[in-house]
């Protein structure tokens, strides 16, 4: 199959058009961080504590809030945290500038006493253990101390359990691989030599508490600044160490320079976008616009390898129609290689999970905007330049003569 | 098969090979492949579920300490050798007083601090001849704060040790001059029990209650001494004698500031139930702390022995009689905290307190989920690509993909085979590779076809197709390679996950792209000449 065989587009033509529109998007996005106050930085450079929470039910949001508010926690914010049928909550709490808290766990402690008072407290569960929150460990030491579980172990003829902690660690299991929060009792008589006995028996040590708590960060104030200068170090670093590689391989700072000025861009148009959309800046996202770096930088690399080579075989010909012809040729392999990776950052952005989002959202834009910016930005600062060397030429040549 | 093309076929062969066996091993059955694979695969704290905590370590606590024995011990060399002097004391962490020494003697003050006491620079003390300004020396002062930082990474190992948590990483974290430590705890669920034992001083000091009464309060005690506590006594609280709050009685002692013995002269320390049958801790001491502690306790029968650890009185029984070599510490415990006491006595105690700067837990329904998921997108992608590859490219887009699949596999046993971790965003590494690896092969087959349109043969059009793609797959590689060496640099455990996962995807993709679609190339080709090449 041939999409695109000799094509003749005329991308030098205009300039001004693919300059104007960059321009454009540039202003926009700067615009949108301007007004947004900066990128929103994510609890890794902001530092702070987060709480992730599932709940059985569809959780009531204002009650969480008046929860937290009964401990004092009336500046923590409360969000929706992936698909609604999830049933997840994000609770985060701000840091304050300059505290370096000796006890880190407080805040955290309040969120869950919080919810505790608010969700815990469903009926008939005096001195049970919360089969949604305790550990492995915990629920064995529990069954363990459970007569009537011991001697049901004994007397079953080909026990599936062993030992109460077998049977621990299969409800606990059970539980991982579905969501992290067991609904009803009734569920658990799917787990593999469950007899409903043994069941009542587990039923009667234990509750379904209301929610779990399925993952938690804290980062303190000096960890975030420290990263996001790690990060803001590492994106120059890298800016850097390809401009001299760009450099030495094509024997000149002209090509480097306009293949940098075009990452650049790459960069400042996404973060834009991100910024537009509301999303946090997180190191995972960092990382994509690590990547996107590398990304750009290779798509770019690609025409200007043809530049290079077309520059050698075709001398008598205008810098504007070898760069022309170069992009062209590159055309059908440009979209190509871009199309199956967006193919696949679309995949990781639409099925890959709510915790690498952010990153997959920044590589679907990167790598659009940074195969844009191979024609329509480096290609293009290319001839430019180009064009001011020979009028500068033509303009000394004549004082010559 | 041409001689050329055979040695390649083994060399591929054999690389496929070492790469199977190094992901599944030799498995005889389903159930052993499943198991070596899951083995073999090292799951970052992100899919596994688990603790990352960096901790700072206060090392001024271990200057403190140092000071204050470097005190004592010039306090009894000024005495052995019968030196009077006013006072000898700790004016900060780092710095000692020794005030109104004989005048008579100064000389030799001077010479038994410059010779006994290396690690103390000497001056005299501004505006007094007969006083001195001892100063810590900058390099021991660097020297005992990073000992205190390798120590407490050796106790925090021995407390995860013991708690049975597989594969801790326990190490030195950021520049050595930031002493801080990070440690990550696979599997580990019940977070809040572990951070009270990694973080738990468990500095255990014994020390004789003098007066023998317990004060209701701080000014009670305070009011025996007019309102200030001599120099060798310390006022310490008591912890709480009644879990129930509304029943909680405050208890204030007054003790000797040394201690008769410490947590370091310990040589065992077990959970049991004192005579009430509640949960207790037991300890037997060394035989130079038993020694110490039974001419202590000799000495000291009918006071109160009070049982500190970090800085609070657990409880303070009455001396009965002389004991040498074991006793018991009491005080309200549930079993678990028994438990974990007597783990932490045992690790030893830490040389300085901790705090915590950055902590995350996963619980292992997130991660399974996020294996899930990321397995999901992989997939998916996958397809994408092999679509869009044989739809554009017929028979060589099989071969592309061929050579895509051989990738991943290649990818795989490397992590293995350098005992990477995988992690999250190396996941999603692996789907951003499945598009990116195409590339290459992409850019080869555009030349093939350019090639090919100018006229030539296919054999040679193949040829040189493969030859002229060569630089610039190299040269747009480096790019890529260039910005994860950056990420691998800058990021922390699961971002380093993403960059190894993009650095050997990448490699190997130099590998299939170039050598391995090559040999399917020609191999198709020297079988019978072709007009057409399906392209």
């Amino acid at each position: 199959m041939q999409l695109l065989k000799d094509v003749n587009v005329d991308w030098i033509g205009r300039k001004r058009l693919w300059l104007s529109l960059s321009l454009l998007l540039i202003a926009a996005s700067l615009t949108t961080l301007y007004l947004k106050g900066g990128p929103r930085y994510g609890i890794d450079f902001r530092g702070g504590t987060l709480v992730y929470v599932k709940f059985k039910d569809s959780p009531d949001l204002g009650r969480i809030r008046s929860a937290l508010s009964e401990q004092g926690l009336s500046g923590s914010t409360i969000q929706r945290y992936d698909v609604p049928e999830r049933n997840e909550v994000i609770i985060g709490l701000g840091q304050r500038e300059g505290e370096v808290g000796t006890d880190t766990d407080a805040g955290r402690v309040r969120i869950l006493e919080g919810l505790q008072s608010a969700f815990g407290s469903s009926a008939g569960q005096d001195g049970k253990i919360d089969l949604n929150n305790a550990a492995p460990d915990e629920l064995e030491g529990r069954l363990s101390g459970a007569a009537g579980i011991a001697s049901l172990l004994e007397s079953d003829e080909s026990p599936a359990f062993r030992t109460p902690g077998e049977l621990a660690r299969a409800v606990t299991d059970y539980r991982d691989r579905h969501g992290g929060i067991i609904g009803a009792f009734q569920e658990l008589g799917s787990v593999e030599g469950m007899s409903p006995p043994l069941l009542a028996a587990v039923q009667e040590q234990g509750y379904l508490g209301d929610f779990a708590v399925f993952q938690t960060e804290f980062v303190g104030p000096k960890v975030g600044r420290n990263l996001q200068r790690q990060a803001i170090n590492a994106t120059l670093y890298a800016l850097l160490g390809m401009l001299v590689y760009i450099a030495f391989r094509f024997k000149g700072t002209v090509y480097g320079a306009a293949a940098v000025v075009a990452v650049f861009h790459d960069v400042v148009i996404t973060m834009g976008f991100f910024s537009f959309a509301d999303r946090e800046l997180s190191i995972p996202v960092v990382a994509a616009l690590l990547t996107l770096v590398g990304y750009s930088m290779n798509d770019t690399i690609v025409v200007f390898d043809r530049i290079r080579e077309n520059l050698r075989l075709r001398r008598r010909e205008s810098i504007s129609s070898i760069v022309n012809r170069s992009i062209n040729q590159t055309l059908s392999r440009t979209l190509l290689t871009s199309g199956s990776t967006f193919l696949t950052v679309l995949s990781l952005y639409y099925f890959g999970g709510q915790v690498i989002n952010g990153f997959a959202f920044c590589l679907v834009i990167g790598v659009a905007v940074g195969t844009y910016s191979s024609i329509g930005v480096a290609s293009q600062l290319l001839v430019i330049w180009y064009d001011f060397q020979t009028r500068r030429k033509a303009v000394v040549r004549p004082a010559k003569a | 098969m041409p001689r050329k093309l055979r040695w390649r076929f083994f060399t591929i062969l054999a690389v496929v090979l070492a790469c199977v066996v190094g992901i599944i091993g030799l498995p005889t059955s389903e159930d052993a492949l499943l198991q070596n694979l899951s083995d073999h695969i090292r799951l970052g704290l992100d899919l596994r579920g688990g603790m990352h905590l960096i901790l700072q370590v206060n090392t001024g606590d271990a200057l403190t300490i140092e000071t204050d024995q470097s005190v004592e011990r010039i306090k009894r060399s000024f005495r052995e050798q019968e030196i009077s002097f006013g006072d000898i004391r700790r004016r900060d962490a780092t710095h000692i007083e020794i005030l109104e020494v004989d005048p008579g003697r100064l000389v030799d003050g001077r010479a038994l601090i410059d010779e006994g006491y290396p690690a103390w620079q000497r001056s005299n003390r501004a505006g007094s001849s007969d006083s001195f300004l001892l100063s810590l020396r900058p390099e021991v002062e660097g020297q005992i704060r990073q000992s205190a930082v390798q120590e407490a990474i050796q106790r925090i190992r021995n407390r995860v040790d013991e708690l049975g948590v597989t594969e801790p990483v326990i190490q030195n974290h950021g520049p050595v001059t930031e002493y801080q430590i990070l440690v990550q705890l696979p599997g580990v669920d019940d977070s809040v029990r572990v951070r009270e034992i990694i973080k738990s001083t468990a500095l255990l000091e014994l020390k004789i209650v003098e007066p023998q009464d317990a004060y209701p309060s701080r000014a009670a005690a305070l009011e025996q001494y007019n309102g200030v506590i001599p120099a060798d006594k310390e006022l310490l609280q008591g912890i709480p004698q009644f879990r129930d709050a509304s029943q909680a009685t405050q208890a204030w002692y007054i003790a000797n500031r040394s201690a008769a013995i410490t947590g370091r002269d310990l040589r065992m320390a077990r959970p049991q139930n004192d005579q009430f049958g509640r949960p207790a801790v037991g300890f037997s001491l060394t035989n130079d702390g038993a020694r110490r502690f039974e001419r202590v306790t000799s000495e000291n029968i009918g006071k109160r022995l009070a049982i500190v650890l970090d800085g609070r009185v657990q409880s303070a029984p009455v001396i009965q009689d002389r004991i040498s070599d074991s006793g018991e510490i009491t005080g309200s415990f549930t079993t678990q905290e028994a438990n974990d006491l007597a783990l932490v006595l045992r690790s030893g105690a830490l040389p300085a307190s901790m705090d915590y700067m950055e902590e995350r837990t996963v619980g292992a329904s997130l991660g399974v989920d996020s294996i899930r998921q990321g397995i999901m997108a992989s997939l998916i992608g996958l397809f994408g690509v092999a679509l869009f590859m044989v739809t554009y490219y017929r028979l060589s887009g099989f071969i592309a993909i061929n050579a895509l699949l051989l990738n991943l596999v290649i990818l795989l046993a490397a992590m293995v085979y350098i005992s990477a971790t995988l992690t999250l965003p190396g996941i999603a590494g692996v789907v951003l590779l499945i598009g990116m690896a195409v590339d290459s092969n992409v850019l080869i087959f555009e030349r093939i076809k350019e090639e090919m349109w100018s006229g030539k043969t296919v054999v040679s059009s193949v040829g040189t197709g493969f030859s002229k793609a060569i630089l610039t797959i190299v040269d747009a590689n480096v790019t890529t390679v260039v910005a994860v060496l950056f990420l691998f640099l800058f990021g922390t455990g699961p971002v380093k996950g993403f960059a190894v996962v993009l650095f050997w995807g990448l490699l190997a993709n130099l590998f299939t792209a170039i050598f391995v679609s090559r040999f399917i190339f020609e191999f198709v080709l020297s079988r019978r000449r072709r007009e057409s090449l399906s392209i």
